[in-house]
């Protein structure tokens, strides 16, 4: 007998939905395991507007995100106990756990959905040369600075990398008074959604210098300016491009890693594209009856989607513990050109539908999705507008899925004829 | 204020002369230019206890640093102090490094390190199979190890300060007068007087030793660069492992930390004595020179990158002594690698040099040389529940990477030397060490220092005076505090 039938690791958008979905389906003995002092994860931080645009055809804060989903839990046998720090995770679905109110406990689970979401990579993961003075946030930590604390961090400020929060925050210091001088992007493209280049960049005349990078950072005790270099075909700093930029803040969006540290010493097969875990269309990982889903498992723009991925896997953890098992023989998915990675990484073949997610490694115009069986094409997608900053996702009906001869599939793009 | 033994500086040197004199019926007085301690040196070096074959025989380098490696674990056990002994290899890469092997392991046998081996490329492979496989062959120095260097300092200063010593930080010397007394020294926290002074000003010791007019040596610092690798890189070598030395150091080495992450660094350049800059080129470099060692070092897996100024000087050896122009002035500068290792031993030293100028140097009748800090995660889970019993805010972690609880942070808060930035506190509990670098815990570290030292955290620094972290509230407020 299990403590639980199903421990969530994590409150957020991710974990919330998992539990609710799980409970849907008649699963009673729910824990919910959250580290912060409330449900709700990075969302509560997240005070701009924008969210649940598909998931509730409204638009709603981050805050009203999650309150919705917080206020769905009255009337559910689903606990959720905060300040609990989860340290291990065993294959047999043992959870240790840590509090102030309960201290080091192990509990049982018969289904285990990790749901710890990402965190953000920082000055020294990509090594940004200078001074070690003070003034250098990722965007996140600024954004907690100043919607939770309510501090401000700075008040002239370079934003490094163009990533979604990045730009948020370039909007959000702004209306605080400071002075946005410039978002820098190494790559010749923006990594963030196009609607926050436009809402957050172009309507508060925030320069972007894409093809940009910081090459130096210069102060004694607090940030004093930041060099900033073009950046050539290899990325590579072009001498003689150099603009300085007085400033007392630099702001890294340098991108997200899923935080799978409970998941590897478990034991838990990770995929090096995503850094998130092999999954089978379910979102089951490599060890029965441990499911992953949201930021864990692969780093999403929209919540919307990290709710409707959720779900999926809340609903899987509660057909295996009421001895419902996926069918068929395995299935593989892999990645072909123009294609970064896939999520699922393989599934069932008796499955009913397939829904698959991935990035593409380009911007691409009046490209198409193919997807191949050997060298038969088995599905085609058109897609106008497809970029690395974008999640795509493409639907194969089972009836497709019948014709697969091989076991791999490819999923690739096709790019337009000149 | 009147002491009879002030010590400039407290770096680990500083700190290490302050313990061995705090046993002692002295008045002692450490004056510290930064607002914590380790702040300098201590806290940006290789972290190796060197075994002590490179120095040459007959120095006090030599002597100094194997009585240092020799006296470090049952010091780091007494005052609880993370430390490894993990050995060191020295690789010979090109032809004519053997040779060096040869030199290196004849210099070894005479200044009495103990176990040196000469390996073949085969033996050396098997110890650790992440090397080089083209390696010529290695020297094996077992009595080497690993430290916490900057938790060495404070674990001695906080002894010292323990038993009487008395710190003062936030002041530097700017003067210093002769009288007939000794020495009056002046700094922004006002004047300070004693018949004797320690100059264990590191990067600094020459500038300081020209207030009192002797200007017998010059400070050439010479700044290194390193990268700090997530723990995931952390067993990638179980040893320290050296190139063959050059002029310009001992090379860039690549070591395991006490912590379970992977050091890789330094070059070596000139520098200014506080130019704790990294440059392009000096990374591009270590990361050249580490793959020749260890050719599997991921370098993604970075988590931080820092630099460290060594306090070369005009002199070959380490500068230990009374100055020959300023009867009660004592040099102890110069220090550079392996003076970590010799911190101790240089302890000792400075006990002697006193007492050899006619300090009459009583022991005290009671003298408390243990410490104890609590680490949370190697605790075992009934420990763990008792601390929590006793203290709920052991059960609440804040750095979720280095799993550092509320507990530990404040208890730190409340030491003999307590931490007043973020940085202090990471250096005394860890927290923010980790590979999110305190992405997560920044916040949450900041407002248990202002709720503990009972001040805003507008006001809490990320380390030396002038970090700041937050310029004021949001147009709301920070409607928390």
């Amino acid at each position: 007998m299990f403590d639980y039938e199903l421990i969530v690791i994590g409150a957020g958008p991710a974990g919330l939905a998992a539990a609710l979905a799980a409970h849907e389906k008649g699963v009673r003995r729910i824990l919910i395991l959250e580290r912060d002092n409330q449900a709700g994860g990075i969302l509560n931080q997240c005070i701009h507007n924008g969210f649940g645009l598909h998931f509730f055809k409204e638009e709603l804060t981050g805050p009203e995100y999650a309150g919705r989903f917080v206020a769905m839990l009255a009337g559910t046998t689903i606990e959720v106990r905060t300040d609990t720090m989860v340290l291990e995770l065993e294959q047999n679905r043992t959870v240790h756990t840590v509090s102030p109110l309960r201290g080091y406990e192990r509990i049982t689970a018969g289904a285990v959905v990790l749901a710890m979401g990402c965190r953000e990579r920082t000055r020294g993961a990509i090594s940004i040369p200078g001074a070690r003075c003070s003034g250098i946030f990722t965007a996140g930590a600024a954004q907690r600075f100043m919607n939770i604390e309510g501090y401000m961090v700075g008040k002239r400020v370079v934003i490094l990398g163009s990533g979604d929060i990045g730009l948020i925050m370039a909007r959000r210091m702004t209306l605080e008074g400071a002075k946005v001088l410039a978002c820098v992007e190494l790559m010749p493209y923006s990594g963030g959604l196009n609607r926050n280049i436009v809402q957050c960049l172009h309507d508060f005349d925030i320069p972007l210098y894409l093809s940009h990078t910081v090459t130096d950072v210069v102060g004694k005790d607090r940030l004093e300016r930041v060099v900033v270099s073009k950046v050539d075909e290899n990325r590579r700093p072009i001498p003689g491009t150099e603009m300085v930029f007085d400033c007392d803040t630099l702001l890294l969006s340098v991108g997200l890693l899923p935080e799978n540290e409970l998941s590897r010493q478990a034991g838990v097969q990770i995929d090096p594209r995503t850094n998130g875990p092999v999954v089978w269309e379910n979102c089951e990982t490599s060890i029965p009856g441990v499911f992953a889903c949201g930021n864990v498992l692969h780093v999403h723009d929209l919540v919307d989607y990290v709710t409707a991925e959720s779900q999926r896997a809340g609903r899987a953890a509660a057909d295996f513990i009421q001895g419902r098992l996926p069918q068929g023989q395995e299935i593989r998915l892999e990645n072909g050109s123009g294609v970064g990675y896939t999520v699922p990484q393989h599934f069932h073949r008796d499955t009913d539908k397939l829904e698959i997610f991935f990035r593409v490694r380009a911007i691409y115009h009046n490209a198409a999705i193919r997807v191949m069986d050997g060298d038969t094409q088995l599905a085609r997608f058109r897609r106008e507008h497809m970029a690395p900053g974008e999640m795509e996702n493409i639907t194969l009906p089972k009836v497709l899925l019948d014709r697969a001869q091989h076991d791999t599939l490819r999923v690739e793009i096709e790019e337009a004829a000149q | 204020m009147n002491y009879d033994v002030i010590i400039i500086g407290c770096g680990v040197i500083g700190a290490a002369c302050a313990h061995a004199l705090s046993r002692y019926q002295l008045r002692v007085g450490i004056l510290e230019a930064d607002n914590d301690v380790a702040n300098g040196t201590t806290k940006a070096n290789s972290a190796i206890v060197h075994a002590g074959y490179d120095p040459l025989p007959g120095t006090k380098m030599a002597r100094l640093n194997v009585r240092g490696t020799a006296m470090m674990p049952a010091l780091c056990a007494r005052l609880d102090v993370p430390y490894k002994n993990v050995g060191s290899l020295v690789l010979a890469l090109e032809p004519g490094d053997e040779q060096t092997l040869q030199a290196l392991y004849a210099r070894g046998v005479a200044n009495g390190v103990p176990g040196l081996q000469l390996l073949t490329p085969a033996q050396a492979l098997e110890l650790e199979p992440g090397l080089n496989p083209k390696l010529l062959g290695a020297l094996l120095a077992p009595s080497a190890g690993i430290v916490n260097p900057w938790e060495l300092c404070y674990a001695l200063a906080e002894t010292a300060v323990k038993n009487g010593a008395e710190l003062h930080l936030n002041a530097p010397v700017t003067a210093i007068r002769r009288t007939e007394e000794g020495f009056a020294l002046q700094t922004p926290k006002g004047e300070f007087t004693a018949p004797r002074v320690l100059n264990c000003a590191g990067t600094h010791a020459d500038q300081i030793s020209r207030l009192v007019g002797d200007d017998s040596f010059e400070i050439l610092p010479s700044k290194g660069e390193y990268f700090l690798l997530d723990k995931s890189e952390g067993s990638r070598v179980s040893r320290v492992i050296f190139q063959c030395p050059s002029p310009a150091g001992k090379g860039v080495l690549v070591a395991p930390t006490v912590h379970g992450n992977l050091l890789a660094g330094p070059n070596a350049t000139a520098s200014d004595p506080d130019d704790t800059a990294n440059t392009a080129q000096g990374l591009a470099y270590v990361r050249a020179m580490a793959t020749r060692s260890v050719p599997g070092i991921n370098f993604r897996d970075n988590i931080r990158n820092f630099a460290g100024v060594r306090a070369n000087s005009t002199c070959e050896d380490f500068i230990l002594g009374q100055s020959e122009t300023v009867p009660g002035f004592f040099q102890l500068a110069g220090i550079r690698s392996p003076g970590l290792s010799a911190a101790p031993a240089i302890g000792e030293e400075a006990v002697r040099l006193l007492r050899d100028a006619g300090l009459d140097l009583q022991p005290k009748q009671q003298y408390d040389d243990t410490r104890r800090r609590i680490r949370f995660h190697e605790c075992s889970d009934e420990e763990k529940n008792r601390l929590i019993a006793q203290d709920p805010r052991y059960g609440r972690v804040i750095c979720r990477c280095e799993t550092v609880t509320e507990g530990e942070i404040v208890a730190a808060l409340h030491t003999p030397i307590p931490p007043v930035s973020v940085n202090g506190v990471k250096r005394r509990v860890g927290a923010g060490m980790g590979r999110c670098q305190g992405g997560f815990c920044g916040p949450r570290v900041q407002e248990i220092i202002a709720r503990e030292l009972g001040i805003s955290p507008v006001d809490v620094l990320m380390d030396w005076e002038g970090t700041w972290v937050l310029c004021g509230e949001t147009k709301g407020g920070a409607g928390r505090v």
